[in-house]
């Protein structure tokens, strides 16, 4: 039977048929742009949105700056106070957030259709003319100061912070992306003035749609929402990260019974001709779950772990490859040798057709699944902006996973994978290393 | 048979006015109860089968059994290899996973609609047919050990957690965490588990949920293919022992070297969907009443605690109506730094004195009712929120006339209805208050 299960896969090779609208550009009277994609099943609007420039852009001293800012825009903006322009959200089930990456500062609205004018002023408004109220700001940097206490006694906060400080030293991107203590409690209300009055421009912006919107609606809505934003943010430039990866292993000590394990090797730009082959690659090796080579020798034979994972991340001026575990004190050793030597053995021996064949039905097939509410479709069509992909991404996102072939994997597993320098920070109390 | 399912679809329209996820539904002749919602924005289906059996269900001493069950499944059959049932899933494009609660135990795929069979075929295949060995069994307990691990004993707050639920409940099964004690998981044998399989995992004793772009057309031939012929169990009744009246107050302090923001919490035994105490209306007051208390910047404890008086970085309440047994409701809040955990504590108990003195008022109420019912059409957005809905609601024996009619619950609770269920829940009631706090702060 599990031969017939086989057989019904190579029949069943097909993709399913994609069935949403197709990704239309609106274009505002002002000349804003968004990628909108028209759902009429639910009386649902959901807009996102992301202005290029994130926390690392944060003044140094005033670490936390961006992450501040995105948690106080939705606290009072106009001549609503924070408990007025809260109530109101509530009262009509507005959900409106701001929120800061490393690299962009983004928002969204989720609202009834019926409700849509309103969320757009109140969009707008907190977009164009925040309050910053001395009481909000206090409260919410109390807020965020408690949550970076706690992530200091975090095994897995603490393994990524010390990871990005070693390899990335005194750039921006050492900081995290999260702030510090000492960054939030130097922030003042004249920088959160600041902050919105000269990072959120017109040229940094990226926009996504999807719902129960015409585009002809979302033309105008564009004009209200965004048009008080000035043409131009103030001029910036983050510099190219250059990682240095290190060949020991980091212990923090921390009294804590599973240690969390964190592997950083360099990663690759999403825009290289090799990108999807090291995509395909790293769902072979540790992006594929239950079909992954780690989770079969790490979790599945030897139950060293709950979980163990790997993943590209893509920051506008670096990328990594990351791999991560988290196993009891005693069996640290043994698990960062077997994950240490499936990465030589990709490298060195490369992977199989079949590998390469189940990966790609994966991929492909799973492409579909993304699609599953309003709000995931607009935040894709924001991701696709702030990585500059073309506005057809989602109908030749396939034909690029299905045009990797065995010898490209296996070429790019022999440069890309680095054995000998993958960096290892281990937080935890481990034994016997 | 065709007739039968014309009939069901022109009956549907009827009762479907002011309902939720509009779902369908038939029972196979072995007592398997089959659900449809429809969702067609993307050509994709979400399978789930739910298990009316959890943590709550587990024989004395053998703590952790239905978690370490659900990993089980994926192990062989007489068809498949241990681990290739999520390895053919991901090969046809799909994502599947599991869970277990106190009350349940589910099993779930997405996949695109045309794979469909494939993975009722399997997961059909397991009900009947899993494979144990040591060989498979050994490698996993380990790995659960490793989920205990990274879930509680790295985290303080959530090994208070359990150590509150072991006082809150003194009789019932809900005192112990689904995952299970350490030690238990340490010792569950194979026979355990084989017996545990036997008596559970049975298509009497299952939900199968479909969400997705399909008719009932399509879907009632497949069930009836792959879930049909497996014959019907005993019939199962779930014995659960139930809770005395408390005699006394419990404090349960956890302090730790690795907690940097104190915390308290008070709990209390409260309704649920399957044990309302003779009140139905209860679990719903309650949820407005949650809603009240703790749905954001503007409701009452985070204004009062958080805003107006300074006390608390974050406060709340939480309530959960969606369990067969006598539930919980919980009152929280993490002082600001340099407020004393009895400071905070003063402050919470007078927010529930007030509460039960004042009750709430008519437009906290309307406001409430109109968040939570607009909450219903977002539910409907999101592929896959329906059949967690449904399924975790028919696992507790609720009917879908009553997950349909939640707006209309929710919409006819009136100021006497929360009145009383606060009187019901809080009122002179020996409870537990639990405190977390750092190696050298004073309790």
């Amino acid at each position: 039977m599990r031969s017939l299960y086989l057989a019904l896969i190579a029949l069943l090779f097909s993709l399913p048929a994609y069935a949403l609208a197709p990704v239309q550009e609106v274009v505002s009277k002002d000349g804003i742009k968004a990628w909108l994609i028209e759902d009429h099943t639910n009386p649902i609007v959901a807009l996102k949105f992301a202005f290029r420039g994130g926390s690392a852009l944060d003044p140094v001293g005033k670490e936390g700056l961006a992450r501040l800012a995105s948690a106080t825009m939705d606290e009072g903006s106009g001549d609503m106070d924070s408990q007025a322009f809260q109530a109101k959200l509530e009262d009509l089930s507005i959900s409106l957030h701001f929120e800061a990456g490393m690299d962009s500062f983004g928002g969204s609205v989720t609202t009834l259709r019926e409700n849509l004018k309103p969320a757009t002023q109140m969009l707008r408004t907190a977009l164009s003319t925040p309050r910053f109220d001395k009481e909000p700001v206090e409260r919410i940097s109390a807020q965020l100061l408690a949550s970076l206490r706690q992530s200091e006694e975090d095994p897995n906060s603490v393994a990524a912070r010390t990871l990005y400080k070693s390899i990335f030293g005194d750039h921006p991107y050492g900081r995290g992306s999260k702030g510090t203590i000492k960054g939030i409690q130097n922030i003042t209300q004249q920088d959160l003035k600041n902050f919105a009055k000269t990072r959120l421009g017109k040229d940094n912006l990226v926009v996504g749609v999807s719902g129960d919107i015409t585009s002809d609606e979302l033309k105008n809505l564009l004009d209200d929402v965004f048009g008080p934003l000035p043409d131009k943010a103030s001029p910036w430039k983050i510099a190219k990260a250059q990682p240095v990866f290190f060949k020991d292993l980091k212990v923090i000590d921390k009294p804590v019974p599973q240690s969390s394990i964190l592997f950083a090797q360099k990663g690759i730009d999403r825009h290289d001709p090799d990108f999807y082959p090291a995509y395909v690659l790293n769902y072979i090796l540790g992006g594929g779950g239950f079909s992954s080579r780690l989770t079969e020798e790490v979790r599945e034979k030897r139950g060293l772990v709950y979980s163990v994972y790997s993943y590209l991340v893509n920051y506008d001026q670096a990328n990594l490859w990351l791999a991560g575990a988290g196993t009891q004190n005693a069996r640290v050793k043994e698990t960062l040798d077997v994950i240490r030597h499936e990465w030589k053995k990709a490298a060195t021996e490369g992977v199989s057709a079949q590998e390469v064949q189940d990966a790609k039905t994966y991929l492909t097939g799973s492409f579909a699944l993304r699609f599953n509410s309003s709000d995931t479709i607009a935040a894709i069509l924001v991701g696709m902006q702030k990585d500059k992909l073309p506005i057809d991404f989602l109908e030749t996102r396939n034909k690029q996973v299905e045009a990797v072939s065995l010898e490209d994997v296996n070429r790019v597993a022999k440069s890309l994978l680095q054995p000998q320098n993958l960096s290892a920070i281990v937080v935890g109390q481990p034994e016997g290393l | 048979m065709r007739i039968l399912i014309v009939l069901s679809l022109l009956l549907l329209p009827l009762k479907a006015q002011a309902a939720v996820f509009n779902p369908q539904s038939f029972t196979l002749d072995n007592g398997m109860q089959v659900v449809l919602i429809p969702n067609t924005r993307v050509p994709v289906v979400k399978h789930m089968v739910w298990y009316k059996v959890g943590s709550a269900d587990e024989q004395a001493g053998k703590s952790g059994i239905a978690h370490f069950f659900e990993h089980l499944m994926f192990k062989g059959t007489d068809k498949l290899k241990p681990g290739d049932f999520s390895k053919i899933v991901a090969k046809n494009g799909g994502q599947d996973n599991a869970f277990t609660s106190y009350d349940y135990t589910a099993f779930f795929q997405t996949v695109a609609k045309d794979r469909l069979g494939l993975v009722m075929d399997m997961e059909a295949n397991r009900m009947k047919h899993l494979i144990l060995t040591k060989e498979v069994i050994e490698p996993e307990r380990q790995v659960i050990l490793e989920e205990r691990r990274q879930r509680t004993e790295n985290d303080p707050g959530a090994q208070l957690r359990e150590q509150i639920d072991t006082s809150q409940y003194m009789n019932h099964p809900y005192r112990i965490p689904v995952i299970g004690w350490a030690h238990e998981i340490a010792t569950l044998s194979l026979e355990d588990l084989t017996t545990f399989y036997d008596n559970w995992y049975r298509p009497n004793n299952a939900v199968l949920v479909v969400e997705g772009d399909i008719t009932m057309a399509e879907l009632r031939p497949l069930a009836e293919k792959y879930y049909g012929p497996i014959p019907r169990g005993p019939k199962l009744t779930r014995i659960r022992p139930t809770e005395p009246p408390a005699q006394a107050d419990r404090r349960v302090i956890k302090k730790d070297e690795r907690v940097r923001q104190a915390s308290l919490q008070r709990t209390y035994l409260a309704p649920s969907y399957g044990y309302d105490q003779g009140d139905a209306r209860a679990p719903y007051a309650l949820q407005v009443l949650e809603n009240i208390l703790s749905s954001g910047a503007t409701s009452r404890l985070y204004k009062s605690l958080v805003i107006d008086q300074k006390l608390a970085i974050s406060a709340g309440f939480s309530y959960s109506p969606n369990r067969l047994d006598i539930s919980e409701a919980t009152f929280w809040a993490s002082p600001r730094p340099g407020v004393s955990i009895d400071t905070i504590e003063q402050a919470l108990l007078k927010e529930i004195h007030l509460l039960l003195e004042k009750g709430v008022a008519q437009d906290e109420i309307k406001r409430a009712q109109k968040s939570l019912v607009n909450d219903a059409v977002f539910a409907r957005d999101h592929l896959g929120t329906g059949a967690q809905v449904l399924g975790s609601s028919l696992a507790i024996n609720m009917t879908i006339d009553e997950v349909e009619d939640w707006p209309n619950k929710i919409k006819a609770v009136t100021k006497s209805d929360i009145d009383r269920a606060i009187n019901e829940v809080f009122k002179d009631k020996y409870t537990v208050t639990g405190i977390l706090l750092g190696e050298n702060e004073k309790s």
